[in-house]
């Protein structure tokens, strides 16, 4: 069976994870990869936990849920408790080291997620751009250049910019990681 | 290759548009419900473009009746809706079953009965899809399992309704609807077009069973001014209560979609050749089906998948020779068990049939199947 | 009168339609002969004219016009019209309904159909009464009647449907009876002739059921009852008081056409694609 890999973005509404998740699957399918993006959907419009699911694989992705994470992003306390506990033991739990409070695991990588944003990008808004760039820089599952690609597609009139240097940040922001981190995935 | 045929990243319900679009639809009529609504709000962009009709009704009846109306005066026409969206247009499908009027109804199926969840997906109208509307009547209800069927199944639905002059529903769960996957959209194809009559006006009866099986059907609006009603009705469309007119009629009604059930029914199957366990499924639990089946053959078991593209008229050839073919057969379904009846009728107790399901808002999971292959 | 009725005979169906699924006497009759002289004033095509109707008494109509005929579920014609109109909006559509199919079920499609105001004519046969069903009460039953479910009286208010009609947006608006038959064909005229949603209320005597229920058991007391009960809406402030109802032209104004709106609407869509 091909391998599948599993992310799983999960936080609050509004933190644009959501649509980390569609630019992540677009990069995908850019790299010439087959990806899946599905995400919950509740009654709230804004606020209220929220996530999305990403499946990349090079073959065929029949089942399109995540059945055992390969990347976790928790953006929440919430988030984190919902779905740690599905993450593979070798498998990745990015977080913000500020809104997760309490937090343990293997693989757990807690970093200035909303706060790099508001350096590089200006607002903490830019967070799922900063995720993105981690991502890349922690997995290479997808390549810089699609997920370039596909920010751009994604990035309303006047934010294609900054979400281009939130992306690096986070992108820097992973080489501070230790290989032996980086190596889990 | 056109930009919109390169490979991309594609919702379910996005995909049932750009299907719609490509089938030539000249009117959409709906009415807000999730989680359907991705198809309304492409519609309402990508229509006028193309100087076609998208019109929000004040309810899902009038946005069935919209259709139907559209449908007489020679538009390609559809609505797209779900559960209680889908109650409320039944007896306007009868209508379209019994004066013969082609369209498209798109139920993206959410967990019910009543409001249920709006966002959570399921499989309970599959025998609503098939009874919903009163009386005896044929139906054609399709299913997509993928994002690229969602397009390749809408483009099928419309070309049936207009060949067999009947309703076509395209029965979706919100899984599939919601889902985004890679697809790579073909070029498109030809249409049917609405067989015009050979007759002058004088001469044309919109229910003549001496012009086959399905007379053709003539727009509103082309000179021919016939009746057209939801009462039993003579060769012409006026009502009538003579079992002599009636007879003929109902007979026909129903022998146009039997005699085609070839034509009609579409099967996918993989890996059977071998198969000692036939997975039958349909919809979102296709994807968990397969997903088993890949395990369980790489653990050497002999397991086949049957997809159902077409679940309604039931394909019953293809199912009873399950009977004589395997050793059991599994039927997962995101309800408590609709379509395993039907399964268990045509295999006639020759082989254990076996439901899986799973409610609550949840996909049914492939280690939900695989247990069943160890028992 | 010879040449009008050969006009007349030249829009009915010539296949032996006749005599009609109404009881003698009945004014659906006489609406019928309105919209008629109505579309042969106007020397309408007929291959250009289509009538829709719901289900009831009104509902028959089609049969016998030799128009596109559409003869829908209860209550929703509207909504059917509005389909039809919109995919052959070169067409007429004239749509009949009772009292009951246009205001009860079909309630909710007639406000947003006046709303909406797309060119249709509706015309609704107001008999206060559901015949065919044998004379329940409607959503027109004036307070106190007699109605098969009304045996002790009839306790709710009625919709004064013409100025419901006003409210929701309809481009226009009349109201007449079958009594005033030449004022009917010449309000249907005007209707039909309008750019926009029109309504026509007639009210019409079903004295088979209501009539017999309430003291006017024949097709001529229910017409005496039209003549004395209605004025022209001109002299409706002077009998204010005597309970009467107003006849003749409530509203005809000139309001936004929604296939107009539309296709300004498709020039917008196209010129940004």
């Amino acid at each position: 069976m091909a391998s599948r890999f599993e992310v799983c973005l999960a936080g609050q509404g509004g933190q644009g994870l959501i649509l980390a998740g569609l630019i992540l699957a677009e990069a995908a399918v850019l790299d010439g990869k087959n990806a899946t993006m599905t995400q919950s959907y509740g009654a709230e419009q804004r606020g209220g936990a929220s996530h999305s699911e990403v499946i990349i694989s090079d073959g065929d992705i029949d089942y399109p849920r995540v059945l055992k994470t390969d990347l976790l992003v928790a953006l929440s306390q919430e988030a984190f408790d919902n779905f740690h506990h599905e993450v593979k033991k070798e498998g990745i739990i990015l977080t913000d080291s500020h809104l997760v409070e309490k937090k343990s695991g293997d693989g757990l990588i807690a970093l200035p997620i909303v706060e790099t944003a508001k350096g590089a990008a200006g607002s903490g808004a830019a967070s799922n751009m900063v995720a993105l760039g981690l991502i890349a820089g922690l997995t290479k599952i997808v390549s810089c250049k699609a997920l370039h690609k596909a920010i751009d597609a994604r990035s309303p009139r006047g934010t294609q910019r900054s979400n281009r240097w939130a992306f690096k940040a986070g992108f820097d922001l992973a080489k501070t990681i230790s290989p032996k981190a980086k190596r889990k995935a | 290759m056109p930009d919109n045929q390169k490979p991309r990243l594609m919702q379910g319900n996005e995909a049932v548009a750009e299907g719609a679009l490509a089938a030539g639809i000249g009117f959409y009529a709906g009415y807000p419900i999730s989680p359907a609504n991705e198809i309304s709000s492409i519609l309402s962009a990508r229509l006028p473009r193309k100087g076609g009709i998208f019109l929000q009704m004040e309810d899902e009846i009038a946005s069935i009746a919209a259709v139907i109306g559209a449908s007489l005066g020679g538009a390609r026409a559809a609505t797209a809706t779900s559960g209680p969206g889908f109650s409320l247009m039944q007896e306007n499908i009868g209508y379209a079953v019994a004066a013969e009027i082609p369209c498209v109804v798109i139920n993206v199926q959410r967990a019910g009965p009543s409001t249920g969840q709006p966002t959570s997906p399921s499989q309970g109208d599959v025998m609503q899809s098939r009874w919903g509307t009163h009386g005896d009547h044929p139906i054609i209800v399709l299913c997509p399992s993928s994002v690229i069927e969602c397009y390749l199944i809408t483009l099928r639905a419309f070309n049936l309704a207009e060949k067999y002059r009947i309703p076509v529903i395209i029965l979706m769960d919100e899984v599939v609807g919601h889902l985004r996957e890679r697809v790579e959209l073909p070029p498109p194809e030809e249409v049917v077009a609405r067989p015009k009559p050979t007759v002058p006006p004088e001469w044309y009866f919109p229910y003549d069973e001496a012009a086959g099986l399905v007379p053709p059907l003539v727009s509103f609006g082309e000179g021919y001014r016939y009746h057209v009603t939801g009462l039993y009705h003579d060769i012409a469309g006026f009502p009538t209560q003579r079992e002599d007119e009636i007879e003929p009629w109902f007979e026909r009604l129903f022998e146009k979609i039997e005699a085609n059930r070839e034509d009609i029914i579409q099967v996918d199957e993989e890996a059977m050749e071998d198969a000692e366990v036939a997975l039958v499924a349909y919809g979102a639990p296709v994807r968990s089906a397969r997903h088993a089946l890949r395990l369980a053959r790489e653990e050497g078991k002999a397991v086949g998948l049957i997809k159902l593209l077409t679940l309604w008229p039931f394909p019953e050839a293809r199912i009873a020779k399950l009977g004589h073919q395997v050793k059991k057969i599994i039927v997962p379904e995101m309800n408590r068990g609709q379509m395993v009846l039907e399964v268990q009728r045509v295999v006639a107790g020759r082989r254990p049939v076996i439901g899986v399901n799973r409610v609550g808002g949840q996909m049914v999971s492939p280690y939900q199947i695989l247990e069943l292959l160890e028992a | 009168m010879e040449h009008k009725r050969a006009e007349e005979h030249h829009y009915l169906r010539t296949q032996k339609k006749f005599p009609t699924v109404w009881c003698p006497g009945c004014g659906i009759g006489i609406v019928l002969g309105g919209i008629i002289r109505a579309v042969a004033d106007l020397r309408l095509d007929k291959d250009k004219v289509a009538m829709v109707s719901g289900i009831g008494c009104t509902g028959r109509m089609p049969v016998y016009v030799d128009f596109y005929g559409m003869h829908t579920t209860h209550g929703r014609a509207l909504a059917y019209a509005t389909g039809l109109k919109l995919a052959r909006p070169e067409l007429t559509v004239l749509v009949v309904m009772g009292d009951g199919d246009a205001l009860a079920i079909g309630g909710n499609h007639f406000i947003h159909a006046a709303r909406r105001n797309l060119d249709l004519t509706a015309i609704v046969v107001n008999n206060c009464v559901y015949g065919m069903t044998g004379g329940q009460y409607s959503p027109a039953t004036p307070t106190s009647a007699i109605a098969t479910t009304a045996p002790y009286g009839h306790i709710e208010q009625p919709f004064d449907i013409a100025n419901l009609a006003v409210a929701a947006g309809a481009s226009l608006v009349a109201r007449t009876t079958v009594y005033h038959a030449l004022e009917m064909e010449r309000l249907i005229g005007r209707a039909i002739q309008k750019k926009g949603f029109s309504v026509v209320e007639i009210l019409s005597n079903c004295h088979i059921h209501y009539g017999k229920m309430n003291r006017m058991s024949t097709a001529v007391e229910m017409l005496r009852w039209f003549r004395d009960k209605t004025v022209p809406i001109a002299s409706l402030q002077k009998e204010q008081g005597a309970g009467k109802i107003g006849r003749g032209m409530l509203v005809d104004r000139e309001l936004p056409e929604y296939y107009e709106a539309y296709q300004k609407l498709v020039q917008v869509a196209q010129k940004g694609a």
